[in-house]
């Protein structure tokens, strides 16, 4: 048993074990941190900043900051999802993200956490990058419109499937995710693979699938994004 | 008291969201009770004949004739809504935004497998509205002061948000009914 470590988040007090991240300890006590580049399986990345909170003041990822004794977590505050809101804007403006005819539509995470935010429109300018499709694959594809550059697939590639068939190249503007080989159809990438699974938005596919949940049905339509970690929560007074 | 006029436009759009206006089925009896219908496709008025309280503009902006109709909407309504993922984020249309302009007209015009076109021109007419560098969402264009994304809104959403503002009470649409599909 790991030691017990009392931290206090938006001014409730929460138990967690040493060694987890705030995101962790956080969701184990009914509390979600909106997120993307984490997940659950994988080791954290702390890159897309979405899961900012205030730790004693300052901004930090919680998904890779740990848990200390006495530290003061600030989540749902409104200068917090302001933050998190531009984020999830940038992220939709510097892509192309025709939600209207994209199979992930209704299961996308990014998707969804736009509706749990209550973004009707980015007020940033669209960019309109020009974005390559590989869809030399049998039965997976990769669509860079809507990659958000958040390294699920290549943690999940490396860390679960003992592969390496996703690498980030290029920097800043030029980043992107590339593929071992000339295209995905040359690397030893298969469908039951993790990391065909590990994209959070529509940009990692896999064929013959697409739309087979009717609209209504699907994970986001009516229960905004974090309501399972919510429901952990005990009930107030209890 | 004199009912408050609502315009509606189609822009680069479908008219999908407009179908899905129609949608609201046998409220639109309730509708017309409420609000007058000017310049719209509803009623073919094709000028305005006043002030209007609500304009709904679907479409986003692919040429110069729908930015001087954006514009007209604007000096013309009090509150301008961007109805549908066209007005919103340039929709389908915006598909051509990641290629560059002459190599679309080339294709539409000149190298297209069904184009036949012997000299090679593209259409100039002077009385087709030039087309943009780039199709642009509506509140890149002009202010706009709601949004109601989705391909299309649901008549539900439209219906909310129109009685909303009619009566003067904030635009809170229930999390179903703000979708971007
Ligand atoms: S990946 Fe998500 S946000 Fe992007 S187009 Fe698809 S559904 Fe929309
Ligand atoms: S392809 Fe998907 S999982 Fe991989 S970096 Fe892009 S958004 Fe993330
Ligand atoms: S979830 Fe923490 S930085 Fe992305």
């Amino acid at each position: 048993m790991s030691q017990s470590v009392m931290f206090m988040i938006d001014g409730v007090q929460v138990e967690g074990r040493a060694g987890q991240s705030i995101l962790e300890a956080a969701g184990e006590a009914g509390v979600y941190i909106p997120r993307l580049c984490y997940k659950e399986g994988l080791s954290p990345h702390g890159s897309c900043r979405v899961c900012t909170v205030m730790v004693n003041g300052r901004p930090m990822s919680a998904c890779t900051s740990p848990i200390s004794l006495g530290m003061i977590v600030e989540n749902d505050s409104p200068r917090v999802a302001q933050l998190r809101r531009d984020l999830i804007e940038m992220l939709f403006v510097a892509g192309n993200h025709f939600c209207m005819f994209c199979e992930k539509s209704g299961d996308c995470e990014l998707q969804a956490l736009a509706y749990r935010f209550g973004i009707t429109a980015p007020k940033y300018p669209y960019m309109f990058p020009k974005r390559e499709v590989d869809a030399s694959h049998p039965d997976i594809f990769i669509d860079r419109n809507r990659c958000i550059l958040c390294g699920r697939c290549v943690r999940a590639s490396k860390e679960l499937d003992g592969k390496n068939v996703f690498q980030f190249v290029g920097r800043s503007a030029e980043k992107r995710i590339a593929v071992n080989g000339e295209a995905l159809a040359d690397t030893d990438a298969a469908v039951t693979d993790a990391a065909a699974d590990a994209c959070p938005v529509g940009a990692i596919l896999k064929k013959g699938v697409g739309y087979v949940v009717p609209v209504g049905k699907r994970e986001y339509d009516d229960k905004p994004i974090g309501s399972d970690i919510e429901a952990k929560r005990p009930a107030a007074g209890s | 008291m004199a009912k408050p006029k609502i315009a509606t436009t189609s822009l680069a759009g479908c008219f999908g969201c407009h179908m899905s206006l129609l949608d609201i089925d046998e409220r639109i009896l309730e509708l017309v009770e409420l609000v007058e219908f000017d310049k719209s496709p509803v009623d073919d008025i094709k000028n305005f004949t006043g002030r209007c309280a609500i304009g709904l503009v679907e479409g986003g902006c692919c040429n110069e004739h729908n930015v001087d109709v954006l514009r007209e909407f604007r000096r013309h309504c009090d509150i301008l809504i961007s109805v549908g993922d066209c007005a919103t984020m340039g929709g389908i249309p915006a598909l051509r935004n990641t290629v560059p302009l002459r190599e679309c007209l080339d294709e539409a015009f000149v190298n297209g497998p069904s184009v036949h076109n012997p000299d090679g021109k593209y259409p100039d007419d002077p009385e087709i509205p030039l087309i943009l560098d780039k199709v642009y969402p509506a509140h890149e264009v002009v202010k706009i002061d709601y949004f109601l994304p989705g391909c299309p809104p649901t008549a539900d959403t439209l219906w909310e948000a129109l009685v909303a503002l009619l009566n003067d009470k904030p635009v809170e649409l229930p999390y179903q009914l703000v979708k971007y599909d």
